[in-house]
């Protein structure tokens, strides 16, 4: 019979139906950080109970990262009883922790598929929302609360509920200047981001086999903020060669057959042909431009060359619409280009990996960063650090007047030192403009792309990237 | 280790908004620390102060709704984050459960691994608890999970939400753990037979 994806996967993972009517879901990998993990570990510990399948649960430090370099123990006090209880817990229980001194540290869901711990067929469940990012292999990643977590660890599996799947077709090429931010931003402002409850996301269609996978895991991570637990791309030859040779990938030993057998394998589970989704929708992602956000949920958002909606009267999304105004600053029916910017951060699980990096640096190279805008760079991972390093990304950055750090969450929800400050205005490669999330109760957030937020970061205010590559070419002529 | 919750019965407290998300439920610098307790003294403190700045008062720092058993929210509530602060802290507040037009999955999910009932009610039912509580802040509410009712004098709505979930509240089966270490052969049949486990 025809399947989707996720039925193949939730089927081989499925290990018995429980009394209350919900499944019991064999969990492939267990990613574990340092803000939700504790109490749960706490939890195995009141009941005696050991962490079932050590082998199969990874653990990293990310979100309470200073991205300054900074000794241990860490300045803040917290941050540093956070790290070391993950060290302790990862110590007791046999856990491999990639901290800082390994080389591998970085924000989860970057170092996951980065390793080649991310693999298509997978189910991988971790303690932050963006574990829908890892979907991008053709694997079932979602995020889960610390209670969760803690029955990872003790059974290496969960009581879940399985989910219908959206098919969301894209065709079309997007325009030069315009990205995979643009698109799942440009697709959760469709969808609205309460649609996807229920769902997992499925991302199909020619556009989307063109992606790459850094693409791809901005598509996916954003899934979350469209209401979806899981997003996921069919895994396809783009997946195999971005997986190849990696230190956990089959075959890393050299045995290139069994790289091919898990390649056969991950082919078979791409969703049939004549499978039936619960529901499809299209796109055309030649209409995007690229997007930017006016609110105070990922979904309000608007192209850069479009206003700001007017609270239409009697409209049931009216008062939404003038509370996110108010708390912005903005009036309705203003152009959201042109909006002063106090600070530019490129970074986050959402925009932090190589690509990325290089974009924006292809942007901002020979300019400098307008007076009064704080601009910052943080790398996914210690590794996209260094390989930005060996191009000299980190020159090109600092010598624009850009901040280079150390890898981590930092300003995506400003659990470390970077913060907004009262009221400043925030062009951010991250994936969440709720109030206060950039660490000011009153900051405020424009989502876009790496490539907008470096051109924001320039001009010292929002500017359309498209044309604003030309002029700046012109000049450079 | 967990009981059986048949019935949430106290005062309640009511939220306007929709799409209130985690962020704004329990912000994250106050996530520094490798407990949940005390978390409940920040829940909403972003919004309470500005309320307070600007003259008004948030619902949770009303003295009469202190010790709310039941929240009335809008819908979408608890989008946003995987984290279970935010129901560690509502429910560490006192409430026992939240009435809303919808929630988010993860957070209803998360709830329900804790006890905390999350059961959605049409928009029509939900405005009108909504207005019985706003004006009557001794009013008494009952929610009897077994018909999925609220009552509250002669006001009586239906609520809902999804069978298993109702199921486990109500055996006391929603705290998992032990449920998923019953058969631990399963589990290892189950693993051995994947590629990526076995070996390609």
């Amino acid at each position: 019979m025809a399947q989707t994806l996720f039925e193949k996967v939730w089927e081989r993972h499925a290990v018995r139906q429980l009394p209350n009517g919900q499944t019991q879901l064999y969990v492939g990998l267990h990613l574990v950080h340092e803000v939700t993990s504790p109490q749960a570990f706490e939890a195995l510990r009141v009941r005696g109970w050991r962490v079932r399948a050590p082998e199969r649960t990874f653990a990293t430090l990310d979100h309470i990262m200073p991205t300054r370099r900074e000794p241990r123990p860490f300045s803040d006090p917290m941050a540093e009883t956070m790290a070391s209880a993950l060290e302790k817990n990862c110590r007791e229980h046999g856990i491999p922790l990639f901290d800082p001194s390994t080389g591998d540290q970085g924000i989860v869901h970057v170092i996951g598929p980065e390793l080649g711990l991310t693999q298509p067929g997978m189910t991988i469940a971790c303690g932050d929302s963006h574990t829908s990012t890892h979907g991008a292999f053709g694997a079932l990643a979602f995020g889960i609360g610390t209670s969760q977590v803690r029955d990872v660890l003790a059974s290496q599996t969960l009581a879940m509920s399985p989910l219908q799947v959206r098919r969301i077709e894209v065709s079309g090429r997007l325009a030069s200047g315009v990205y995979a931010k643009d698109l799942i931003l440009a697709i959760i402002r469709r969808l609205g981001i309460h649609a996807g409850t229920g769902f997992a996301y499925e991302y199909a269609g020619e556009t989307i086999e063109r992606l790459s996978m850094d693409e791809r895991m901005t598509l996916c991570n954003m899934s979350i903020e469209g209401g979806a637990r899981i997003g996921y791309v069919n895994p396809d030859r783009t997946t195999f060669e971005y997986l190849r040779g990696r230190r956990y990938a089959p075959g890393a030993d050299g045995d290139s057959s069994a790289f091919e057998r898990a390649c056969a394998w991950w082919r078979s589970l791409a969703s049939d042909p004549d499978a039936s989704w619960a529901d499809r929708v299209h796109l055309n992602a030649s209409e995007i431009a690229p997007m930017v956000t006016w609110g105070i949920n990922p979904g309000q958002s608007v192209g850069v060359d479009d206003c700001v909606p007017q609270p239409a009267a009697g409209s049931p999304l009216q008062s939404g619409i003038a509370e996110a105004l108010e708390f912005m600053g903005l009036d309705g029916g203003q152009p959201i280009a042109g909006t002063p910017i106090d600070v530019a951060f490129i970074g986050s699980c959402t925009n932090g990996r190589l690509s990325d990096l290089r974009e924006a640096a292809r942007i901002v190279a020979g300019q400098k960063v307008a007076p009064r805008v704080r601009a910052l760079v943080v790398p996914g991972s210690q590794a996209v650090a260094l390989a930005a390093e060996r191009e000299g990304l980190d020159d090109v950055f600092r010598q624009a007047g850009f901040d280079w750090r150390t890898a981590g969450c930092s300003m995506c929800l400003a659990m470390n030192a970077d913060r907004l400050q009262g009221r400043e205005i925030c062009a951010s490669t991250s994936n969440r403009n709720f109030k206060g999330r950039q660490g000011s109760p009153t900051g405020r957030t424009l989502l876009m792309s790496p490539a907008m937020v470096a051109a924001a970061a320039i001009a010292g205010e929002v500017v359309d990237v498209r044309t604003w590559v030309r002029e700046s070419s012109v000049v450079a002529n | 280790m967990s009981s059986r919750i048949e019935q949430v019965a106290g005062r309640a407290i009511v939220l306007d908004g929709n799409d209130l998300d985690t962020d704004r439920i329990m912000p994250a610098r106050f996530l520094k620390a490798i407990s949940f307790d005390g978390l409940e003294a920040h829940l909403f403190e972003d919004d309470r102060r500005a309320l307070k700045k600007q003259g008004t008062r948030h619902p949770f720092d009303d003295p009469d709704r202190t010790g709310a058993r039941i929240l009335l929210a809008g819908s979408n509530f608890g989008c946003g984050s995987s984290r279970e602060h935010a129901p560690q802290a509502l429910s560490r507040w006192g409430l026992g459960a939240i009435i809303a037009e919808s929630f988010a999955e993860i957070f209803a999910g998360n709830s329900l691994m804790i006890g905390l009932v999350c059961m959605s009610a049409s928009s029509a039912d939900l405005t009108r608890l909504r207005e019985a509580a706003t004006s009557d802040s001794a009013r008494e509410f009952v929610l009897d999970m077994t018909t999925a009712r609220v009552t509250s004098g002669d006001l009586s709505v239906s609520v809902r939400m999804a069978d298993t979930a109702r199921a486990a509240l109500l055996s006391g089966a929603w705290d998992t753990t032990g449920m998923l270490l019953d058969d631990v052969a399963a589990i290892e049949r189950t693993s051995a037979q994947l590629p990526y486990i076995r070996g390609f």
